[in-house]
């Protein structure tokens, strides 16, 4: 479904991904790890076709990421970032119906889509009328996910989606994430720092630094077969105690 | 400054002119020079083509300088405007051998014009001093001066600079003075009167000479030329309406003596009274209030409409070039540097000089005017939509690529209403800039509140100065606050605080 092979990226010289492969499965939720410039949000940005690599390439069903095909392939993708990315110069509403709109959808249509929408994220009719500054951090990224929704793409990208905020709803959104992952059987690829929101949602896991992929695997793969002491520094470092690790049983939304 | 205006419209002579004859279209464009006694001729000419009744009457009174007016006549702004024998043979014809009307207007039939005989005075320049102090030192003649190089002299720009002025008399008489500057003719009289300079320039039928006890000085040695005035015409306009023509110069050939001409500039200069009552006093019309000429509320009524399209026009023309130029600038950097580093040395052209500039290439009136105007009015449009443009969150657009926006969509639902609240600042600044700009349009006929700036600055009336400076500021407050309310309907609520 999606593939980098061996994609090296640099900006102003320094290297930003060092020979990345990842492969993803249609229908896994795969989770980019790693702490704040690791590289992480480059691939994303290279799955988009919004940066070209400097060597290797990107590949979405097949097909090279280019400078021509990205705007066909872009179609088949949904984008969500931290704190939603709003305009915020656009409703709730105009926001979410803002792809409909590019792609000619009748009024009625959209209305619908957004009813529909709003009720599998848990966003009330009203909300959908104000503007992103009225709106609560979680509502903000509940109408970003609806927007990257809209279209009903096959594949989901989500850049830090929950990072800015705070730990109660963030825990909320991220079991309604897993219900909502495991409802829509779309391909996702979710960048995060966060170890337990990648225990709870992943299938599989890229755990990067400087650029680099340090382990690939499931989440209890990284937890029993470190591939290198850094995989355990980094998954104790976080939430938990030092020794401490999740129980393998408590990972994964299906 | 009169001297660069004048310098650059005669300039522009050497560069053909596309105007229109104005007399084609049953119009008789009447012109003047922006001084007291131009003016009322060609007000007494205009009310003698009225009384004709052959024609129409366009007024652009107080165009400015010789530069400027001859200018507009030759290229067919004008039809007619006063003139004077010396200015013609030396400044316009540059042929100072040129002594008598007939040779003079031989000269001027090549270039399509005329004129008419001497209407009888002779505006030459003059040396005046105070009494008291002519008395003290004993001068009468301009010989006098040579035993007192004491003495200060404010001169207007115009004499400073020409052969037939300063700088020939000083040769001609061997002159020599302890200091002389520059200096606005209205003005100058006052700074005589007050002590402050000593010599001043002035015209042998100044209305101010008797009243202000002023003693003009003999040119004993005949330096100045004649300076007869005479009505300049174009031939089409003579030939088309021959009735008008002959019942002008009937009006007029021989009919204004010295003293004469000297009543009646003291009459609008010293007595306050309107050009069009004192040019009908002489015309023998009927008072012009009773023959419908506007007053003063018609006239800024006018004036304000006139000067609202001046800056409205101008405006919505720097709206519709500026925003695609800042767009643009955003778009594609290096070129946008050249952009606004060119609209930037616009803006380095003083205002009154670019509209000079606009007159080889426009002629004058509005439409000169506007495009001026419109050029002046670009930079903070372009600036503010380049730096509201550049200011846009990057992921905010990367994400109207990723939703499927094309470009259009892209610059119309996501680009422009971000940008909003630069934009509609600099649009803001550039409306309330330009009330003020435009009201030196009237420097080259363009109308508006400074046709009452320039008429006042011309009779050294401050009342009328105030009656176009005013109403121009208010307009230039209602502007700003229009302005912020359009601000509620032009960015998006969202954006608001």
């Amino acid at each position: 479904m999606i593939a980098l092979r061996a994609v090296t990226k640099r900006f102003d010289g320094r290297l930003a991904l060092d020979g990345v492969s990842i492969e993803v499965r249609a229908g896994a939720v795969h989770v980019l790890l790693g702490s704040s410039g690791s590289g992480k949000s480059t691939v994303l940005r290279l799955i988009l076709g919004l940066v070209e690599p400097d060597g290797g390439e990107v590949l979405v069903d097949g097909t090279p990421v280019t400078e021509s095909t990205r705007t066909a392939l872009v179609r088949r993708m949904g984008y969500v970032v931290q704190d939603g990315g709003l305009y915020p110069h656009l409703t709730a509403y105009q926001n979410v119906a803002l792809p409909a709109e590019a792609h000619g959808w009748p009024p009625a249509q959209t209305r619908a889509r957004a009813a529909d929408l709003g009720a599998m994220v848990g966003l009330d009719e009203d909300s959908l009328r104000l503007y992103p500054r009225e709106l609560s951090g979680g509502q903000r990224q509940r109408v970003g996910l609806m927007r990257a929704l809209v279209l009903d793409p096959p594949v989901l990208l989500l850049d830090e989606p929950l990072g800015s905020l705070d730990p109660i709803v963030r825990a909320e959104l991220q079991s309604q994430l897993g219900r909502l992952f495991a409802a829509l059987g779309k391909t996702v690829v979710m960048v995060t720092h966060d170890i337990r929101e990648a225990a709870l949602l992943s299938s599989t896991i890229t755990l990067m630094t400087a650029g680099r992929i340090v382990q690939q695997g499931a989440y209890a793969d990284l937890v029993e077969r470190p591939a290198a002491p850094f995989v355990t520094q980094f998954l104790t470092a976080q939430t938990l105690a030092p020794g401490q690790t999740l129980a393998p049983g408590e990972s994964g939304a299906r | 400054m009169r001297t660069l205006v004048a310098g650059v419209a005669l300039g522009a002579l050497l560069l053909h002119g596309s105007g229109v004859s104005g007399a084609q279209d049953g119009i008789i464009r009447v012109g003047s020079k922006s001084f007291t006694e131009s003016y009322i001729l060609a007000e007494i000419a205009a009310q003698v083509i009225e009384q004709a009744g052959e024609a129409r009457v366009e007024r652009r009174l107080g165009l400015g300088g010789t530069g400027i007016t001859y200018r507009a006549i030759a290229s067919g702004a004008i039809d007619l405007y006063p003139e004077y024998t010396g200015t013609l043979a030396r400044i316009i014809l540059k042929d100072p051998a040129l002594r008598t009307p007939e040779a003079i207007r031989a000269r001027l039939r090549p270039s399509g014009l005329t004129m008419s005989e001497p209407l009888g005075f002779n505006n030459t320049y003059a040396l005046a001093v105070r009494v008291e102090m002519a008395e003290r030192l004993e001068l009468r003649s301009i010989g006098d001066l040579v035993r007192h190089r004491e003495l200060t002299a404010a001169f207007s720009s115009g004499f400073l600079e020409r052969e037939d002025g300063w700088p020939g008399l000083r040769r001609h008489y061997g002159l020599s003075l302890a200091g002389v500057r520059v200096m606005e003719h209205a003005l100058t009289y006052r700074a005589l009167a007050s002590g402050e300079v000593d010599v001043m320039d002035v015209f042998s039928t100044d209305g101010q000479l008797e009243r202000l006890r002023l003693r003009i000085l003999r040119d004993d040695r005949g330096f100045f030329p004649d300076y007869s005035a005479v009505l300049l015409a174009r031939r089409d306009m003579a030939e088309r309406f021959p009735r008008t023509w002959a019942r002008l110069r009937q009006a007029l050939e021989g009919l204004l003596d010295d003293r004469r001409m000297s009543e009646l500039n003291a009459m609008v200069d010293l007595d306050g009274k309107s050009i069009p009552e004192v040019a009908a006093a002489f015309a023998g019309a009927a008072q012009p209030d009773a023959q419908g000429r506007p007053g003063i509320v018609t006239e800024l009524y006018a004036l304000t409409l006139d000067h609202l399209v001046l800056v409205l026009v101008s405006l919505a023309a720097a709206i519709v070039l500026g925003m695609p130029m800042g767009i643009a600038a955003a778009r594609f950097r290096r070129i946008g540097q050249v952009e606004l580093g060119a609209i930037g040395m616009l803006q380095t052209v003083p205002a009154l000089a670019l509209l000079v500039f606009m007159i080889p290439l426009f002629g004058i009136g509005k439409g000169p005017a506007l495009v001026a105007l419109s050029l002046y009015a670009l930079l903070p449009i372009v600036r503010s939509t380049y730096a509201g443009m550049i200011g846009i969150d990057r992921h905010l657009l990367e994400i109207a690529f990723v939703l499927g926006l094309g470009r259009l969509a892209r610059l119309v639902r996501i680009e422009l209403p971000l940008a909003s609240i630069s934009i509609m600042a600099g649009i803001k600044t550039s409306a309330v800039m330009t009330v003020g700009t435009a009201t030196l349009a009237a420097f080259i006929g363009g109308g508006g509140y400074g046709a009452l700036i320039v008429r006042g600055l011309a009779l050294d009336d401050t009342a009328t100065i105030l009656a176009g400076a005013l109403p121009a500021a208010a307009m230039a407050v209602a502007f700003h606050v229009v302005f912020e309310f359009l601000d509620r309907l032009a960015v998006p609520r969202g954006l608001r605080r």
